[in-house]
């Protein structure tokens, strides 16, 4: 029962199929499965395969993207159960993800959230237009490894430099990491402003964050 | 009409027909539906506030539009179908009447290959001054965009210190695509008007024109529209620019990104009209296909290519000019690749006879700069404009004398006829057709000799200075903007 379950749960992530992990997820809770093991028995297996799959270039972006958050819904209705149990899911870190003052694009920051979500990182993604003070308090607040910032304006990538000035000024790097993403950002720049970690995309970030986290990929 | 050292596509021989009446109107009909039904995002209160008084259903907190067909239509009407764009020299005014196409450089990347070392390096003010320079001499670029971001100039002026830096450096036209909030573009149009000779001259006379990038899906930046409402005031002529791409801020549909990036584009046009009625307009596009592997932008592609020659059809529908992008590649190095999308993105919006041709010069994603592929996109251009002009048929162009006189056999090397018309035969400047022993002992190519052409133009050509009092002038205007 448990077993065809947990194909059914893999399968879901891999058809990118929301509603249907939803589902299951649901059904996981009616019949008492542990969620614990619904999500590493069941949907992780999915996101995995899909990931191996994009890695063979036989997946495409949009069905990684398709896939991560059918895992998010999924967890998100597994969590309650989680809690009430007084267990949490063990994630790769914390994230904050923020496009910089004064910018409003923020595709590519979006993007880069939903990858490290599907990869395990808890993301808290602030929206566009965001200072420092806002960026920084937040990753205090949650206790965030890692802020990630993005900005498509040559006149607004100056600012991740700015959050990176402060962070220093507080002395908080290098418990908190700093990656930084955008058209205009270029290896150069990242070495300039001294960030630790610089993609340049969604799938490069996810392999960023989990070597500034200590959990590279072996 | 003919320009002092520019090479403009006119008087057409060829055509494509890409979308037929019906499609045209269905992508019309779409567009206006989500205009109405699902909103554009204008987050300017002054925009927002323009909208409300002409009637849009406009929702403040969310900051979106929704605005019924006839209210777009009408106001779309207002706009000039032709104008000019001008130029420090007056004989280099560029006419936007449908009839001509006009090549720019592109804009605005972050690095640059240096000249001098081909080395890969952070752009700064005076790689605007170069480029700027060289395109001055070419005969090709007839207009320049702001090429690349003057890194070593303060953030809240930099845009400023750029169309100065291209006035200084050329006597063509400048349309800048680097100034997006009020006080720049506030300053930007006193320093306009100061050139022009006064704020009426600049409106007989605009100097300047200003290009905006919309926000797609749907969207907008505050800062691009209250500049571009300033603009319009004094009738610089202003576009709005889609760069919507299949997959990520447009549908994986081509069809389906033509009428988000229109709806974006026709909206904010309205807008302007609304505002100020007549003010000259034009409608700027870039839309391209994501790529499926990893989301990126570059641009290229086949997708590149025909939103290249359809989005005059729409810009025609609507009888105002169009500034179009192409040349773009994901190309690192002035390679095959480039050269491959350099030439059917140009061909295919230039047989369309989109007014404006982006733009020449850049690598990866109109990121990076190199001057080879500068002079190597302004020879694709002139093969362009030479399949453009076809092929003449008559009594003259038939040559049946110096077919009579050569006979069977024999050549037409010598023949009178040759002499008047072989210089109408497309001299190459890049193309190899060397004999192979000669390429085996240098094994140079077209990168070299562009890279060569261009040292030699930035070391020779010296454009007709600007006033200095002018350049003094601009540096005070230029001042009060910076943050001391």
């Amino acid at each position: 029962m448990s077993e065809e379950l947990y194909k059914q749960m893999a399968q879901s992530i891999i058809d990118g199929d929301s509603d249907l992990s939803v589902e299951l997820a649901k059904k996981a809770i009616e019949i008492n499965m542990h969620p614990l093991e619904a999500i590493t028995k069941g949907f992780v297996v999915g996101v995995n395969y899909i990931g191996d799959q994009f890695g063979l270039g036989e997946a495409f972006l949009p069905e990684l993207v398709m896939a991560g958050e059918a895992m998010k819904a999924a967890v998100a209705t597994l969590e309650p159960e989680l809690m009430k149990l007084g267990e949490a899911r063990e994630t790769l870190g914390r994230v904050v993800l923020a496009t910089v003052e004064g910018d409003i694009h923020e595709i590519g920051k979006t993007l880069v959230g939903t990858m490290l979500s599907a990869s395990g990182f808890e993301v808290t993604d602030l929206g566009v237009d965001q200072p420092a003070e806002k960026i920084i308090g937040k990753a205090l607040e949650i206790d965030a490894q890692i802020i990630g910032m993005s900005a498509l304006l040559t006149t607004t990538m100056v600012r991740q430099r700015e959050v990176i000035e402060e962070l220093d000024k507080e002395g908080l790097r290098p418990r908190i990491k700093v990656m930084v993403g955008g058209a205009p950002i270029t290896r150069d720049w990242f070495q300039k402003i001294k960030a630790d970690g610089y993609s340049e995309d969604a799938v490069g970030a996810v392999k960023v964050a989990k070597e500034l986290v200590g959990k590279a990929d072996s | 009409m003919s320009h002092k050292n520019i090479k403009t596509i006119s008087n057409p021989k060829l055509k494509l027909e890409i979308l037929t009446k019906e499609d045209v109107q269905k992508i019309h009909d779409a567009t206006l539906q989500i205009i109405e039904k699902v909103g554009v995002r204008f987050p300017s209160k002054r925009a927002l506030e323009i909208w409300e008084a002409n009637g849009a259903d406009v929702n403040y907190e969310k900051r979106i539009v929704r605005v019924k067909p006839q209210i777009i239509e009408d106001a779309l009407k207002k706009a000039p179908p032709a104008y000019k764009l001008a130029a420090r020299d007056p004989q280099q005014d560029l006419q936007l009447d449908g009839n001509h196409v006009h090549l720019g450089t592109d804009g605005c990347g972050v690095e640059v290959i240096d000249i001098e070392t081909k080395e890969k390096r952070t752009s700064c003010l005076q790689d605007v001054r170069d480029i700027a320079r060289i395109a001055d001499a070419t005969e090709e670029v007839a207009f320049h965009w702001v090429p690349v971001s003057a890194q070593d100039t303060p953030v809240e002026a930099r845009g400023l210190h750029e169309v100065k830096a291209v006035w200084e450096s050329s006597t063509k036209h400048v349309q800048t695509e680097s100034i997006y909030n009020v006080e720049e573009a506030k300053a930007a149009i006193e320093m306009a008007a100061l050139l022009a000779g006064g704020k009426d001259k600049l409106r007989e006379r605009p100097i300047l024109s200003l290009m905006q990038c919309t926000a797609p899906p749907l969207g907008h930046d505050g800062g691009s529209l209250d500049a571009a409402l300033l603009a319009a005031e004094v009738g610089i002529p202003t576009g709005f620019m889609t760069m919507s791409a299949c997959l990520t801020t447009g549908p994986a549909t081509m069809a389906g990104t033509l009428a988000v990036g229109n709806a974006e584009v026709i909206s904010a046009t309205a807008l302007l009209q609304l505002a100020y009625p007549g003010a000259p307009v034009f409608y700027a596009a870039a839309q391209t296909a994501s790529d499926l592997r990893t989301g990126a932008y570059t641009g290229g592609g086949p997708e590149d290519f025909l939103f290249g020659a359809a989005t005059n059809v729409l810009s025609d529908f609507y009888n105002v000019p169009l500034s179009m992008g192409a040349f773009a590649t994901g190309a690192k190095d002035p390679n095959w690749q480039a050269g491959v999308e350099g030439a059917l993105s140009s061909f295919m919006a230039s047989l369309v006879m989109s007014d404006m041709l982006l733009g020449c010069g850049f690598l990866h994603g109109s990121r990076i700069w190199s001057y080879a592929e500068m002079m190597m996109d302004c020879e694709i251009f002139s093969i362009v404009h030479k399949m453009m002009s076809g092929i003449e048929v008559n009594d003259e162009t038939l040559a049946l004398e110096a077919i009579a006189s050569v006979g069977p056999g024999g050549h037409y090397l010598a023949q009178k006829h040759t002499k008047n018309h072989m210089r109408e035969l497309f001299i190459p400047q890049f193309l190899d057709r060397r004999p192979y022993s000669e390429w085996e002992t240098k094994k140079d190519d077209a990168r070299d000799w562009a890279l060569n052409k261009a040292r030699k133009l930035l070391k020779e050509h010296q454009p007709d200075p600007l006033d200095e009092k002018i350049s003094k002038e601009m540096d005070r205007i230029i001042k009060s903007v910076e943050k001391q």
